[in-house]
C-alpha cells in the first residue's frame, strides 16, 4: 500500500470509466439526489471536480459533515467562559475561529485568555502535566472518529488539573434528521468512511430498511467516491435499496470494537444541540458519572443559557443541511471569505463554504 | 476533521508506536484503540491509530474497480 497503490486509487482512466457507467445508468434514474455527510468527502468531490463528471440528473450534496461547523454557539460560549475564568483552553486549530454568541476563542485569546492549539488529545494531557499549577480544559470537538481518543485520555488517569469540555456529536442521528427535512428529498446516502471505521455498518441499517434509502460507506479517494455514486445509482435504478461497503479495506462490518468499548466506558449518549439544526436526541456524548471530576462543565460550574448560532444574513443553517449550495448564500465570497469568515461553514477547513471558496475555479 | 492518513508501524512501545507516513520520517502515534503489529498499516487520525488497514481488502477493492472497468469495455 505504498505510493503506487495509492496512485491506482486515483487512476483517471478508471474514473472516466466509472463516470461513463454512471452516465449509461442515469437516464433510467430520473432525478437523483445523493447526500454525503463528511467534510473530507466534500473536499475530494470539490478538489477533483467530480461533480463535472456526473450527468445532469445526478446531484451530490453536502450534509452536516463538518464537526467544527455544527458545534453550537452555546458550547463556544462555554469554552470562552472557561477561558475567561483563567482556565487554559486547549483545542484543535479549526475550533479557534468558530463564532460564539459574542466572540470566538481567538477573540478571547486576543483579549488575554490562554488558548492553545494542540494536534492530538495527548498533547493536551502533556501540557497539563508540564504546568501543574494551571488548570487546563481540552475542548473535545469531533464525530465518532475523534471521540475515542478523548475517551482514551479521560480513562487513562489524566492529571488532576486537566478536564474535558466534551462537544462530541454522533453522525447517524443527523443523517436521520435529513430524511425528515421536507423539500430536501434525498435519494441515497454516501456514509462517512472514517466514522464508519469506528462504528461499523450496523448504525446505518435502518436507512435502507426503514427509509428505503440506498446507503454506501465510501472511502476518500476520487474513485472511492465515484464508485459509491455508481453503486447508489444502480441500487436506485434497480429499486433495491441496501447497505453496501465500498471502503472494506478500512471499514469492518462490526467497526472497531476496541474503540467502541473504550468510548462506551467513558461516555453516555445524550441529546445535543447542533448549530443551524437545533436539538437532536441521542446525538451527543457526555462523560460518565465516575469521570465527573474531569467534566469541565461541572468542575468549573460553567453555565450558558442560550447562544446565537447564526448571524443575520448568514445562511450556514441552510448550507449545513445541504438545502443550499455555498454560492447561493448572498455573503459567499463577498462579506464572508476564508480570511474574514462570518459563518462556521467558512471557518473550518472541512466546512462546505471553505472547501468551495478554496476551489472556486473547479466549481465554476 | 475526520481526515485520516495511512502509516506503517515501525516499532511499538506500550501504547505508543513510531509510524512511517511514507516519507521515511517517523512520527509517534497512540495505538490504544487498535491491535496492530509491527509492519502493519494503520489509519492515523489526530495522533491516534483508529483502525488497521487490511492489505487483502485493499487488493480486492482494486479488483472490484477493475471488474467495473472491464465490464464497461465490453
Amino acid at each position: 500500500m505504498g505510493m503506487a497503490e495509492n496512485l491506482k486509487f486515483r487512476n483517471p482512466e478508471m474514473a472516466q470509466n466509472i463516470a461513463s457507467k454512471i452516465k449509461s445508468l442515469a437516464p433510467k434514474a430520473g432525478k437523483i439526489k445523493i447526500c454525503h455527510v463528511c467534510g473530507t468527502h466534500e473536499w475530494t468531490i470539490t478538489h477533483f471536480g467530480l461533480r463535472s463528471l456526473l450527468p445532469e440528473n445526478v446531484e451530490v450534496i453536502a450534509g452536516p459533515g463538518c464537526p467544527v461547523c455544527i458545534v453550537p454557539a452555546v458550547e463556544i460560549d462555554e469554552a470562552v467562559q472557561l477561558a475567561q475564568k483563567g482556565v487554559v483552553i486547549t483545542c484543535f486549530g479549526d475550533v479557534l475561529r468558530v463564532p460564539g454568541s459574542k466572540m470566538s476563542l481567538l477573540e478571547a485569546k486576543a483579549t488575554g485568555a490562554d488558548v492553545r492549539i494542540v494536534y492530538a488529545t495527548s498533547d493536551a494531557v502533556e501540557m497539563a502535566k508540564h504546568e501543574p499549577r494551571k488548570q487546563f480544559a481540552f475542548f473535545a470537538v469531533g464525530f465518532e472518529t475523534t471521540a475515542p481518543s478523548t475517551a482514551v485520555e479521560a480513562l487513562g488517569n489524566p492529571p488532576e488539573n486537566l478536564s474535558f469540555l466534551v462537544s462530541h456529536r454522533l453522525i447517524p442521528p443527523a443523517m436521520e434528521l435529513l430524511l425528515g427535512v421536507g423539500d430536501l428529498q434525498i435519494d441515497g446516502f454516501i456514509a462517512p468512511g472514517h466514522v464508519s471505521a469506528i462504528i461499523g455498518l450496523k448504525p446505518y441499517e435502518l436507512f435502507p430498511r426503514v427509509y428505503r434509502m440506498p446507503t454506501v460507506v465510501a472511502g476518500f479517494e476520487p474513485i472511492d467516491v465515484l464508485m459509491s455514486v455508481y453503486m447508489i445509482v444502480k441500487q436506485h435504478v434497480e429499486g433495491k435499496p441496501k447497505l453496501e461497503n465500498e471502503y472494506s479495506r478500512v471499514v469492518k462490518p462490526e467497526g472497531n470494537l476496541r474503540a467502541l468499548d473504550i468510548m462506551n466506558k467513558a461516555f453516555t449518549v445524550v441529546g445535543g444541540n447542533w448549530r443551524g439544526i437545533g436539538r437532536l436526541p441521542d446525538s451527543a456524548l457526555q462523560l460518565r458519572e465516575f469521570l465527573a471530576d474531569y467534566d469541565a462543565r461541572l468542575k468549573f460550574n460553567v453555565h450558558v443559557e442560550q447562544g446565537k448560532d447564526i448571524l443575520l444574513g448568514c445562511e450556514c443553517h441552510l448550507v449545513i443541511i445541504g438545502k443550499i449550495k455555498p454560492n447561493q448564500c448572498p455573503m459567499f465570497l463577498k462579506a464572508c471569505t476564508p480570511e474574514k469568515p462570518v459563518g462556521a461553514c467558512m471557518v473550518s477547513s472541512e466546512g462546505t463554504c471553505r472547501v468551495w471558496a478554496k476551489n472556486v475555479a473547479v466549481q465554476e | 476533521m475526520c481526515l485520516a492518513i495511512p502509516a506503517k508501524i515501525m516499532n511499538i512501545d506500550g501504547t505508543k508506536a513510531n509510524v512511517d507516513f511514507g516519507q521515511g520520517v517517523l512520527r509517534e502515534v497512540n495505538i490504544s484503540l487498535v491491535e496492530a503489529k509491527i509492519g502493519e498499516y494503520v489509519l492515523v487520525h489526530a495522533g491516534y491509530a483508529i483502525t488497521v488497514i487490511s492489505e487483502e481488502e485493499a487488493k480486492e477493492t482494486l479488483s472490484l474497480w477493475n471488474s467495473v472497468l472491464e465490464a464497461s469495455q465490453e
